[in-house]
């Protein structure tokens, strides 16, 4: 395996990093290296090649000066939040406005300290460096028998003077019976290149309730990593979405490990790519307990020269008898330049389960478009009106309406059809 | 449940039909692979120098290649020294027909109920049989040769047709491909070989039937089937072997070549012996099998079933390079006891209006690991491609194990691909529905599996789709659980 750590940049590399708090980290970054195409899971995208090129200075970029502009700037109409700001990935108090009971928050500066480890840092060194890298990571919990009467919006400003790193660490711990949404939106502050190497790790407790929703719609020049590792307990649920809109290079990772029965777990994604973007999603679903769900769905139009990459994983265990999973991707390639690759992927080891995985990639439906030609509708407004309906499957998970809308507009700014 | 158990035990305890050897005298290749036994084997064949030459760039290429380890099967590592790389029956002189061939040799294939001499009689499929590492016999041969089809084993077609293999041998599976691609470049041994020439139709089914008998000896057979412009063939394939404690390996190599208008069928019934009910013993089945679609309008298309050795790694693939060719995949495989099979296609679109289907059945019972792994891919310049997959997989019991892998990758927006998956048990209400009606749980179970896998056996011809089913229902026997 070629390793990052061997090239020229590697000391640059391991000198940058802000002090080493985890030895097993760190031997596993300087045994593997960052992930190179010959590694299975980065196949199609060289994202340690990209990350080689375009970021200088392998520090932690410093966190930013943020006016109060900034920050309504940034927030969504009509979308009533409590805000958690974060600069650079480091937690702006002055900025934010939390919750003043039923949420516990605390800065983590070192990984001896972390409230918990849901994910397994051998499989991806991404999380090793991140685990060697954040300055102060962010630890929520929501006591039990919590309800979050609105949702947290987190905004993740970045600003990168000089092609940088900026790795933000979340930990949220829902208790038992506690129900809590969180929005997050990805600002890019300049247009300097940045590696955003980000982790979020979610524990939900028993009959507790979880989702996530994330936008990235950053810089042309934001390469991002992001590891993503829920755990999810007995009769509890957990969504992630994500919607991709713009970036240099995206890759997220998300894991869902279903530990206890009568769990569910949804994986919504929607990619909606022009120019060179590339986003590769990879899920990781994993059913060890029986009598669980688990729902994914990944949609992408593709246009220009973007690239979407999926890889789905369904692992059902042994135990996990009466199982229901469900996985699958649709692609639309809007230009002869547009690359999809996509793997779906199913491991199962119990028989009393119905789990099935389906992928299409295609062009709008000629006879679609003709239906609708026919009455009178003019071809670009057809073409939007099937592309818009395409994407809509998934943005109808979103539980928060304001959030939606926002979405949906910036569905339409990409797709160019804000008729 | 405990009834469901003892029938589980039953089969198990049920004996590979085929599981018997024979002993006759044989001419067999020191153990060991080195260049020495790859000249020796040439020499004993009386191979021209060019093979020879192939033969030994083929092995210094394989020593610098690691084996493969990222299919999702796992065996003890194979010492490739301590194997044999060529064993032969004895024979007096090469035999010019049927009636030369040592009767000893041809009861072989009588006891497994393919009878050379009876064949020879009968009107429908040209047999040629190959016994370890050599061709005891090829049937029709006079036949087909008036129609200009050669059909001969791979050896003779190096003396005969040396221009033909010459441009073709390594044409579809260069020596490079994989690991065991290569090292069957360096020992391959004989085989078959198959010519039809421009436009012409074969009359009758060609047929290979491979038998692995001696001990410690690997088999490498090759394959090769050109198809020129026009023409049709429909060939088909069966193996058995021993019953043995220790693991045998069997790495062979098709090709098949397919020109404009031409169209291939090729069918495989594979029944190794998969190992006893502990998983000791069986085939280690590592084939490498691909067929170009070379012309315009030319199809390719693959049926296995796939219900022996003890691991299975094969993916018979197209490529499908000329406008409007066509390439088909249908797979049955069924895994038992501890058996491991990781097999699937691939289907690499190159030529504008290319279409490919893949239709894929796994059915896992016993401790078995069934993986489908396959790959569509469309070239940038592969307008208007079509695909179409859909894998289904069947458990039975619950400790086995049903995986895909399916691996999609588009570089043109024209492309049109599809791929769909479920994984399942046999139904209680399914089985209740047929036990009402008075059937019992075990034909149930036969009926429910031959009906899922129907798609499949549909493809296969005539004289091989009985012997599948049959073969299907015994494999499965007793493993409702």
């Amino acid at each position: 395996m070629t390793t990052i750590l061997k090239d020229n940049i590697s000391e640059n590399f391991l000198a940058a990093l802000p002090s080493i708090k985890d030895d097993k980290a760190l031997n596993l970054l300087k045994d593997q290296g960052l992930p190179s195409t010959k590694n299975e899971e980065y196949k199609y995208t060289a994202i340690t090649k990209k990350i080689a090129s375009d970021i200088t200075d392998f520090h932690q970029a410093s966190p930013a000066l943020l006016s109060d502009q900034d920050i309504s700037g940034a927030a969504i109409d009509g979308l009533e939040a409590y805000i958690l700001v974060l600069n650079n990935g480091i937690l702006d108090l002055k900025h934010s406005t939390l919750p003043v009971s039923g949420f516990a928050i605390t800065e983590i500066a070192d990984s001896t300290t972390a409230p918990f480890h849901t994910d397994d840092i051998t499989n991806d060194s991404f999380m090793a460096l991140n685990r060697l890298s954040y300055l102060k990571g962010i630890s929520i919990h929501i006591p039990r028998n919590t309800v979050l009467d609105k949702p947290v919006m987190v905004l993740n400003f970045i600003q990168s003077t000089a092609g940088q790193i900026i790795s933000p660490k979340i930990w949220i711990e829902g208790a038992e019976n506690a129900e809590a949404i969180f929005l997050e939106k990805t600002i890019s502050l300049d247009k300097n290149p940045y590696f955003l190497n980000g982790s979020i790790e979610v524990k939900v407790g028993s009959n507790s309730h979880l989702h996530y929703y994330r936008i990235q719609n950053q810089s042309k020049q934001a390469i991002e990593v992001n590891s993503f590792h829920a755990d999810v307990s007995k009769d509890a649920t957990f969504t992630s979405f994500v919607l991709s809109l713009q970036g240099n290079m995206i890759r997220n990772n998300v894991t869902l490990n279903l530990n206890g029965s009568g769990c569910v777990g949804n994986m919504y994604g929607l990619y909606i790519l022009n120019g060179k973007t590339h986003v590769d999603n990879h899920t990781n679903v994993d059913h060890t307990q029986p009598h669980c769900d688990s729902n994914e769905l990944y949609k992408g139009i593709l246009g220009d020269s973007s690239r979407g990459v999926f890889n789905g994983k369904i692992f059902v265990r042994q135990d996990a008898q009466k199982t229901n999973a469900f996985q699958q991707n649709n692609n639309i390639l809007l230009s002869e330049d547009a690359t999809v690759n996509t793997k779906p992927q199913l491991e199962i080891w119990a028989d009393d389960v119905k789990c099935s995985h389906g992928c299409t990639t295609g062009q709008l439906d000629e006879e679609a478009m003709f239906y609708l030609q026919a009455r009178g509708i003019g071809k670009e407004q057809a073409r939007a009106l099937l592309l818009f309906a395409f994407a809509g499957d998934v943005i109808d998970h979103i539980k928060v309406d304001a959030f939606k809308d926002y979405c949906i507009d910036l569905i339409h700014e990409t797709l160019g059809t804000n008729f | 449940m405990s009834k469901d158990n003892q029938i589980l035990e039953e089969f198990t305890s049920k004996e590979y039909e085929h599981g018997w050897s024979v002993n006759y005298e044989a001419d067999e290749a020191p153990i060991g692979l080195n260049e020495e036994i790859i000249k020796w084997i040439s020499s004993k064949k009386e191979e021209p120098q060019w093979l020879l030459d192939w033969r030994l760039k083929a092995f210094k290429h394989w020593e610098s290649m690691a084996e493969p380890v990222w299919a999702n099967v796992h065996y003890p590592h194979i010492d490739l020294q301590s194997l044999r790389y060529y064993s032969a029956p004895k024979q007096q002189k090469k035999p010019q027909n049927l009636d030369e061939v040592d009767p000893e040799l041809l009861q072989i294939y009588e006891r497994l109920g393919i009878s050379l001499n009876e064949q020879k009689k009968l009107q429908g499929i040209a047999v040629d049989a190959v016994l370890d590492s050599v061709s005891v016999g090829t049937t029709f041969k006079e036949t087909l040769g008036k129609l200009g089809i050669v059909f001969c084993s791979f050896s003779e077609a190096v003396h005969n047709h040396p221009e033909l293999v010459k441009e073709y041998l390594g044409s579809v599976v260069p020596m490079t491909d994989n690991y065991y691609a290569a090292l069957n470049s360096a020992v391959f041994s004989d085989g078959s070989f198959c010519y039809i020439p421009k436009g012409v139709r074969c009359p009758m089914e060609l047929s290979t039937y491979f038998r692995i008998n001696a001990a410690n000896t690997g088999q490498f057979e090759r394959t090769l089937i050109i198809a020129d412009e026009g023409s049709y063939c429909s060939y088909l394939e069966g193996c058995t072997a021993p019953q043995r404690d220790e693991n045998q390996l069997h790495a062979a190599v098709v090709e098949i070549y397919a020109a404009k208008d031409a169209e291939v069928k090729y069918s495989t019934v594979q029944n190794w012996y998969p190992g006893d009910k502990n998983g000791k013993g069986g085939i280690y089945n590592f084939v490498t099998k691909r067929g170009i679609c070379a012309g315009d309008n030319s199809k390719i298309s693959w049926t296995q079933v796939e219900t022996g050795s003890a691991v299975t790694w094969k993916y018979p693939s197209c490529i499908l390079k000329g406008d409007n060719s066509i390439g088909e995949f249908y797979s049955v495989a069924v895994t038992n006891n501890y058996q491991q099979a990781d097999t699937g296609t691939k289907m690499i679109h190159i030529g504008k209006n290319t279409k490919s289907r893949i239709v894929s059945k796994g059915i896992s019972a016993g401790h078995s690991q069934n993986s489908y792994r396959g790959q569509v891919q469309v070239m940038k310049r592969a307008t208007n491609a079509r695909n179409f997959s859909q894998c289904d997989s069947l458990l039975m019991g619950s400790l086995c194990g049903a995986h895909t892998f399916p691996y999609i990758d588009i570089h043109n927006s024209t492309a049109k691909v599809e791929h769909e998956a479920t994984t399942s048990k046999i139904g209680e209400d399914q089985l209740f529905y047929c036990n009402q009606r008075g059937i019992a749980t075990e034909d149930a179970v036969a009926l429910i599996v031959n009906g899922y896998a129907k798609e499949v056996l549909n493809q296969l011809p005539m004289e091989f789709a009985v012997e599948a089913q049959k073969l299907l229902a015994l494999t499965l026997e007793g493993s409702v659980g």
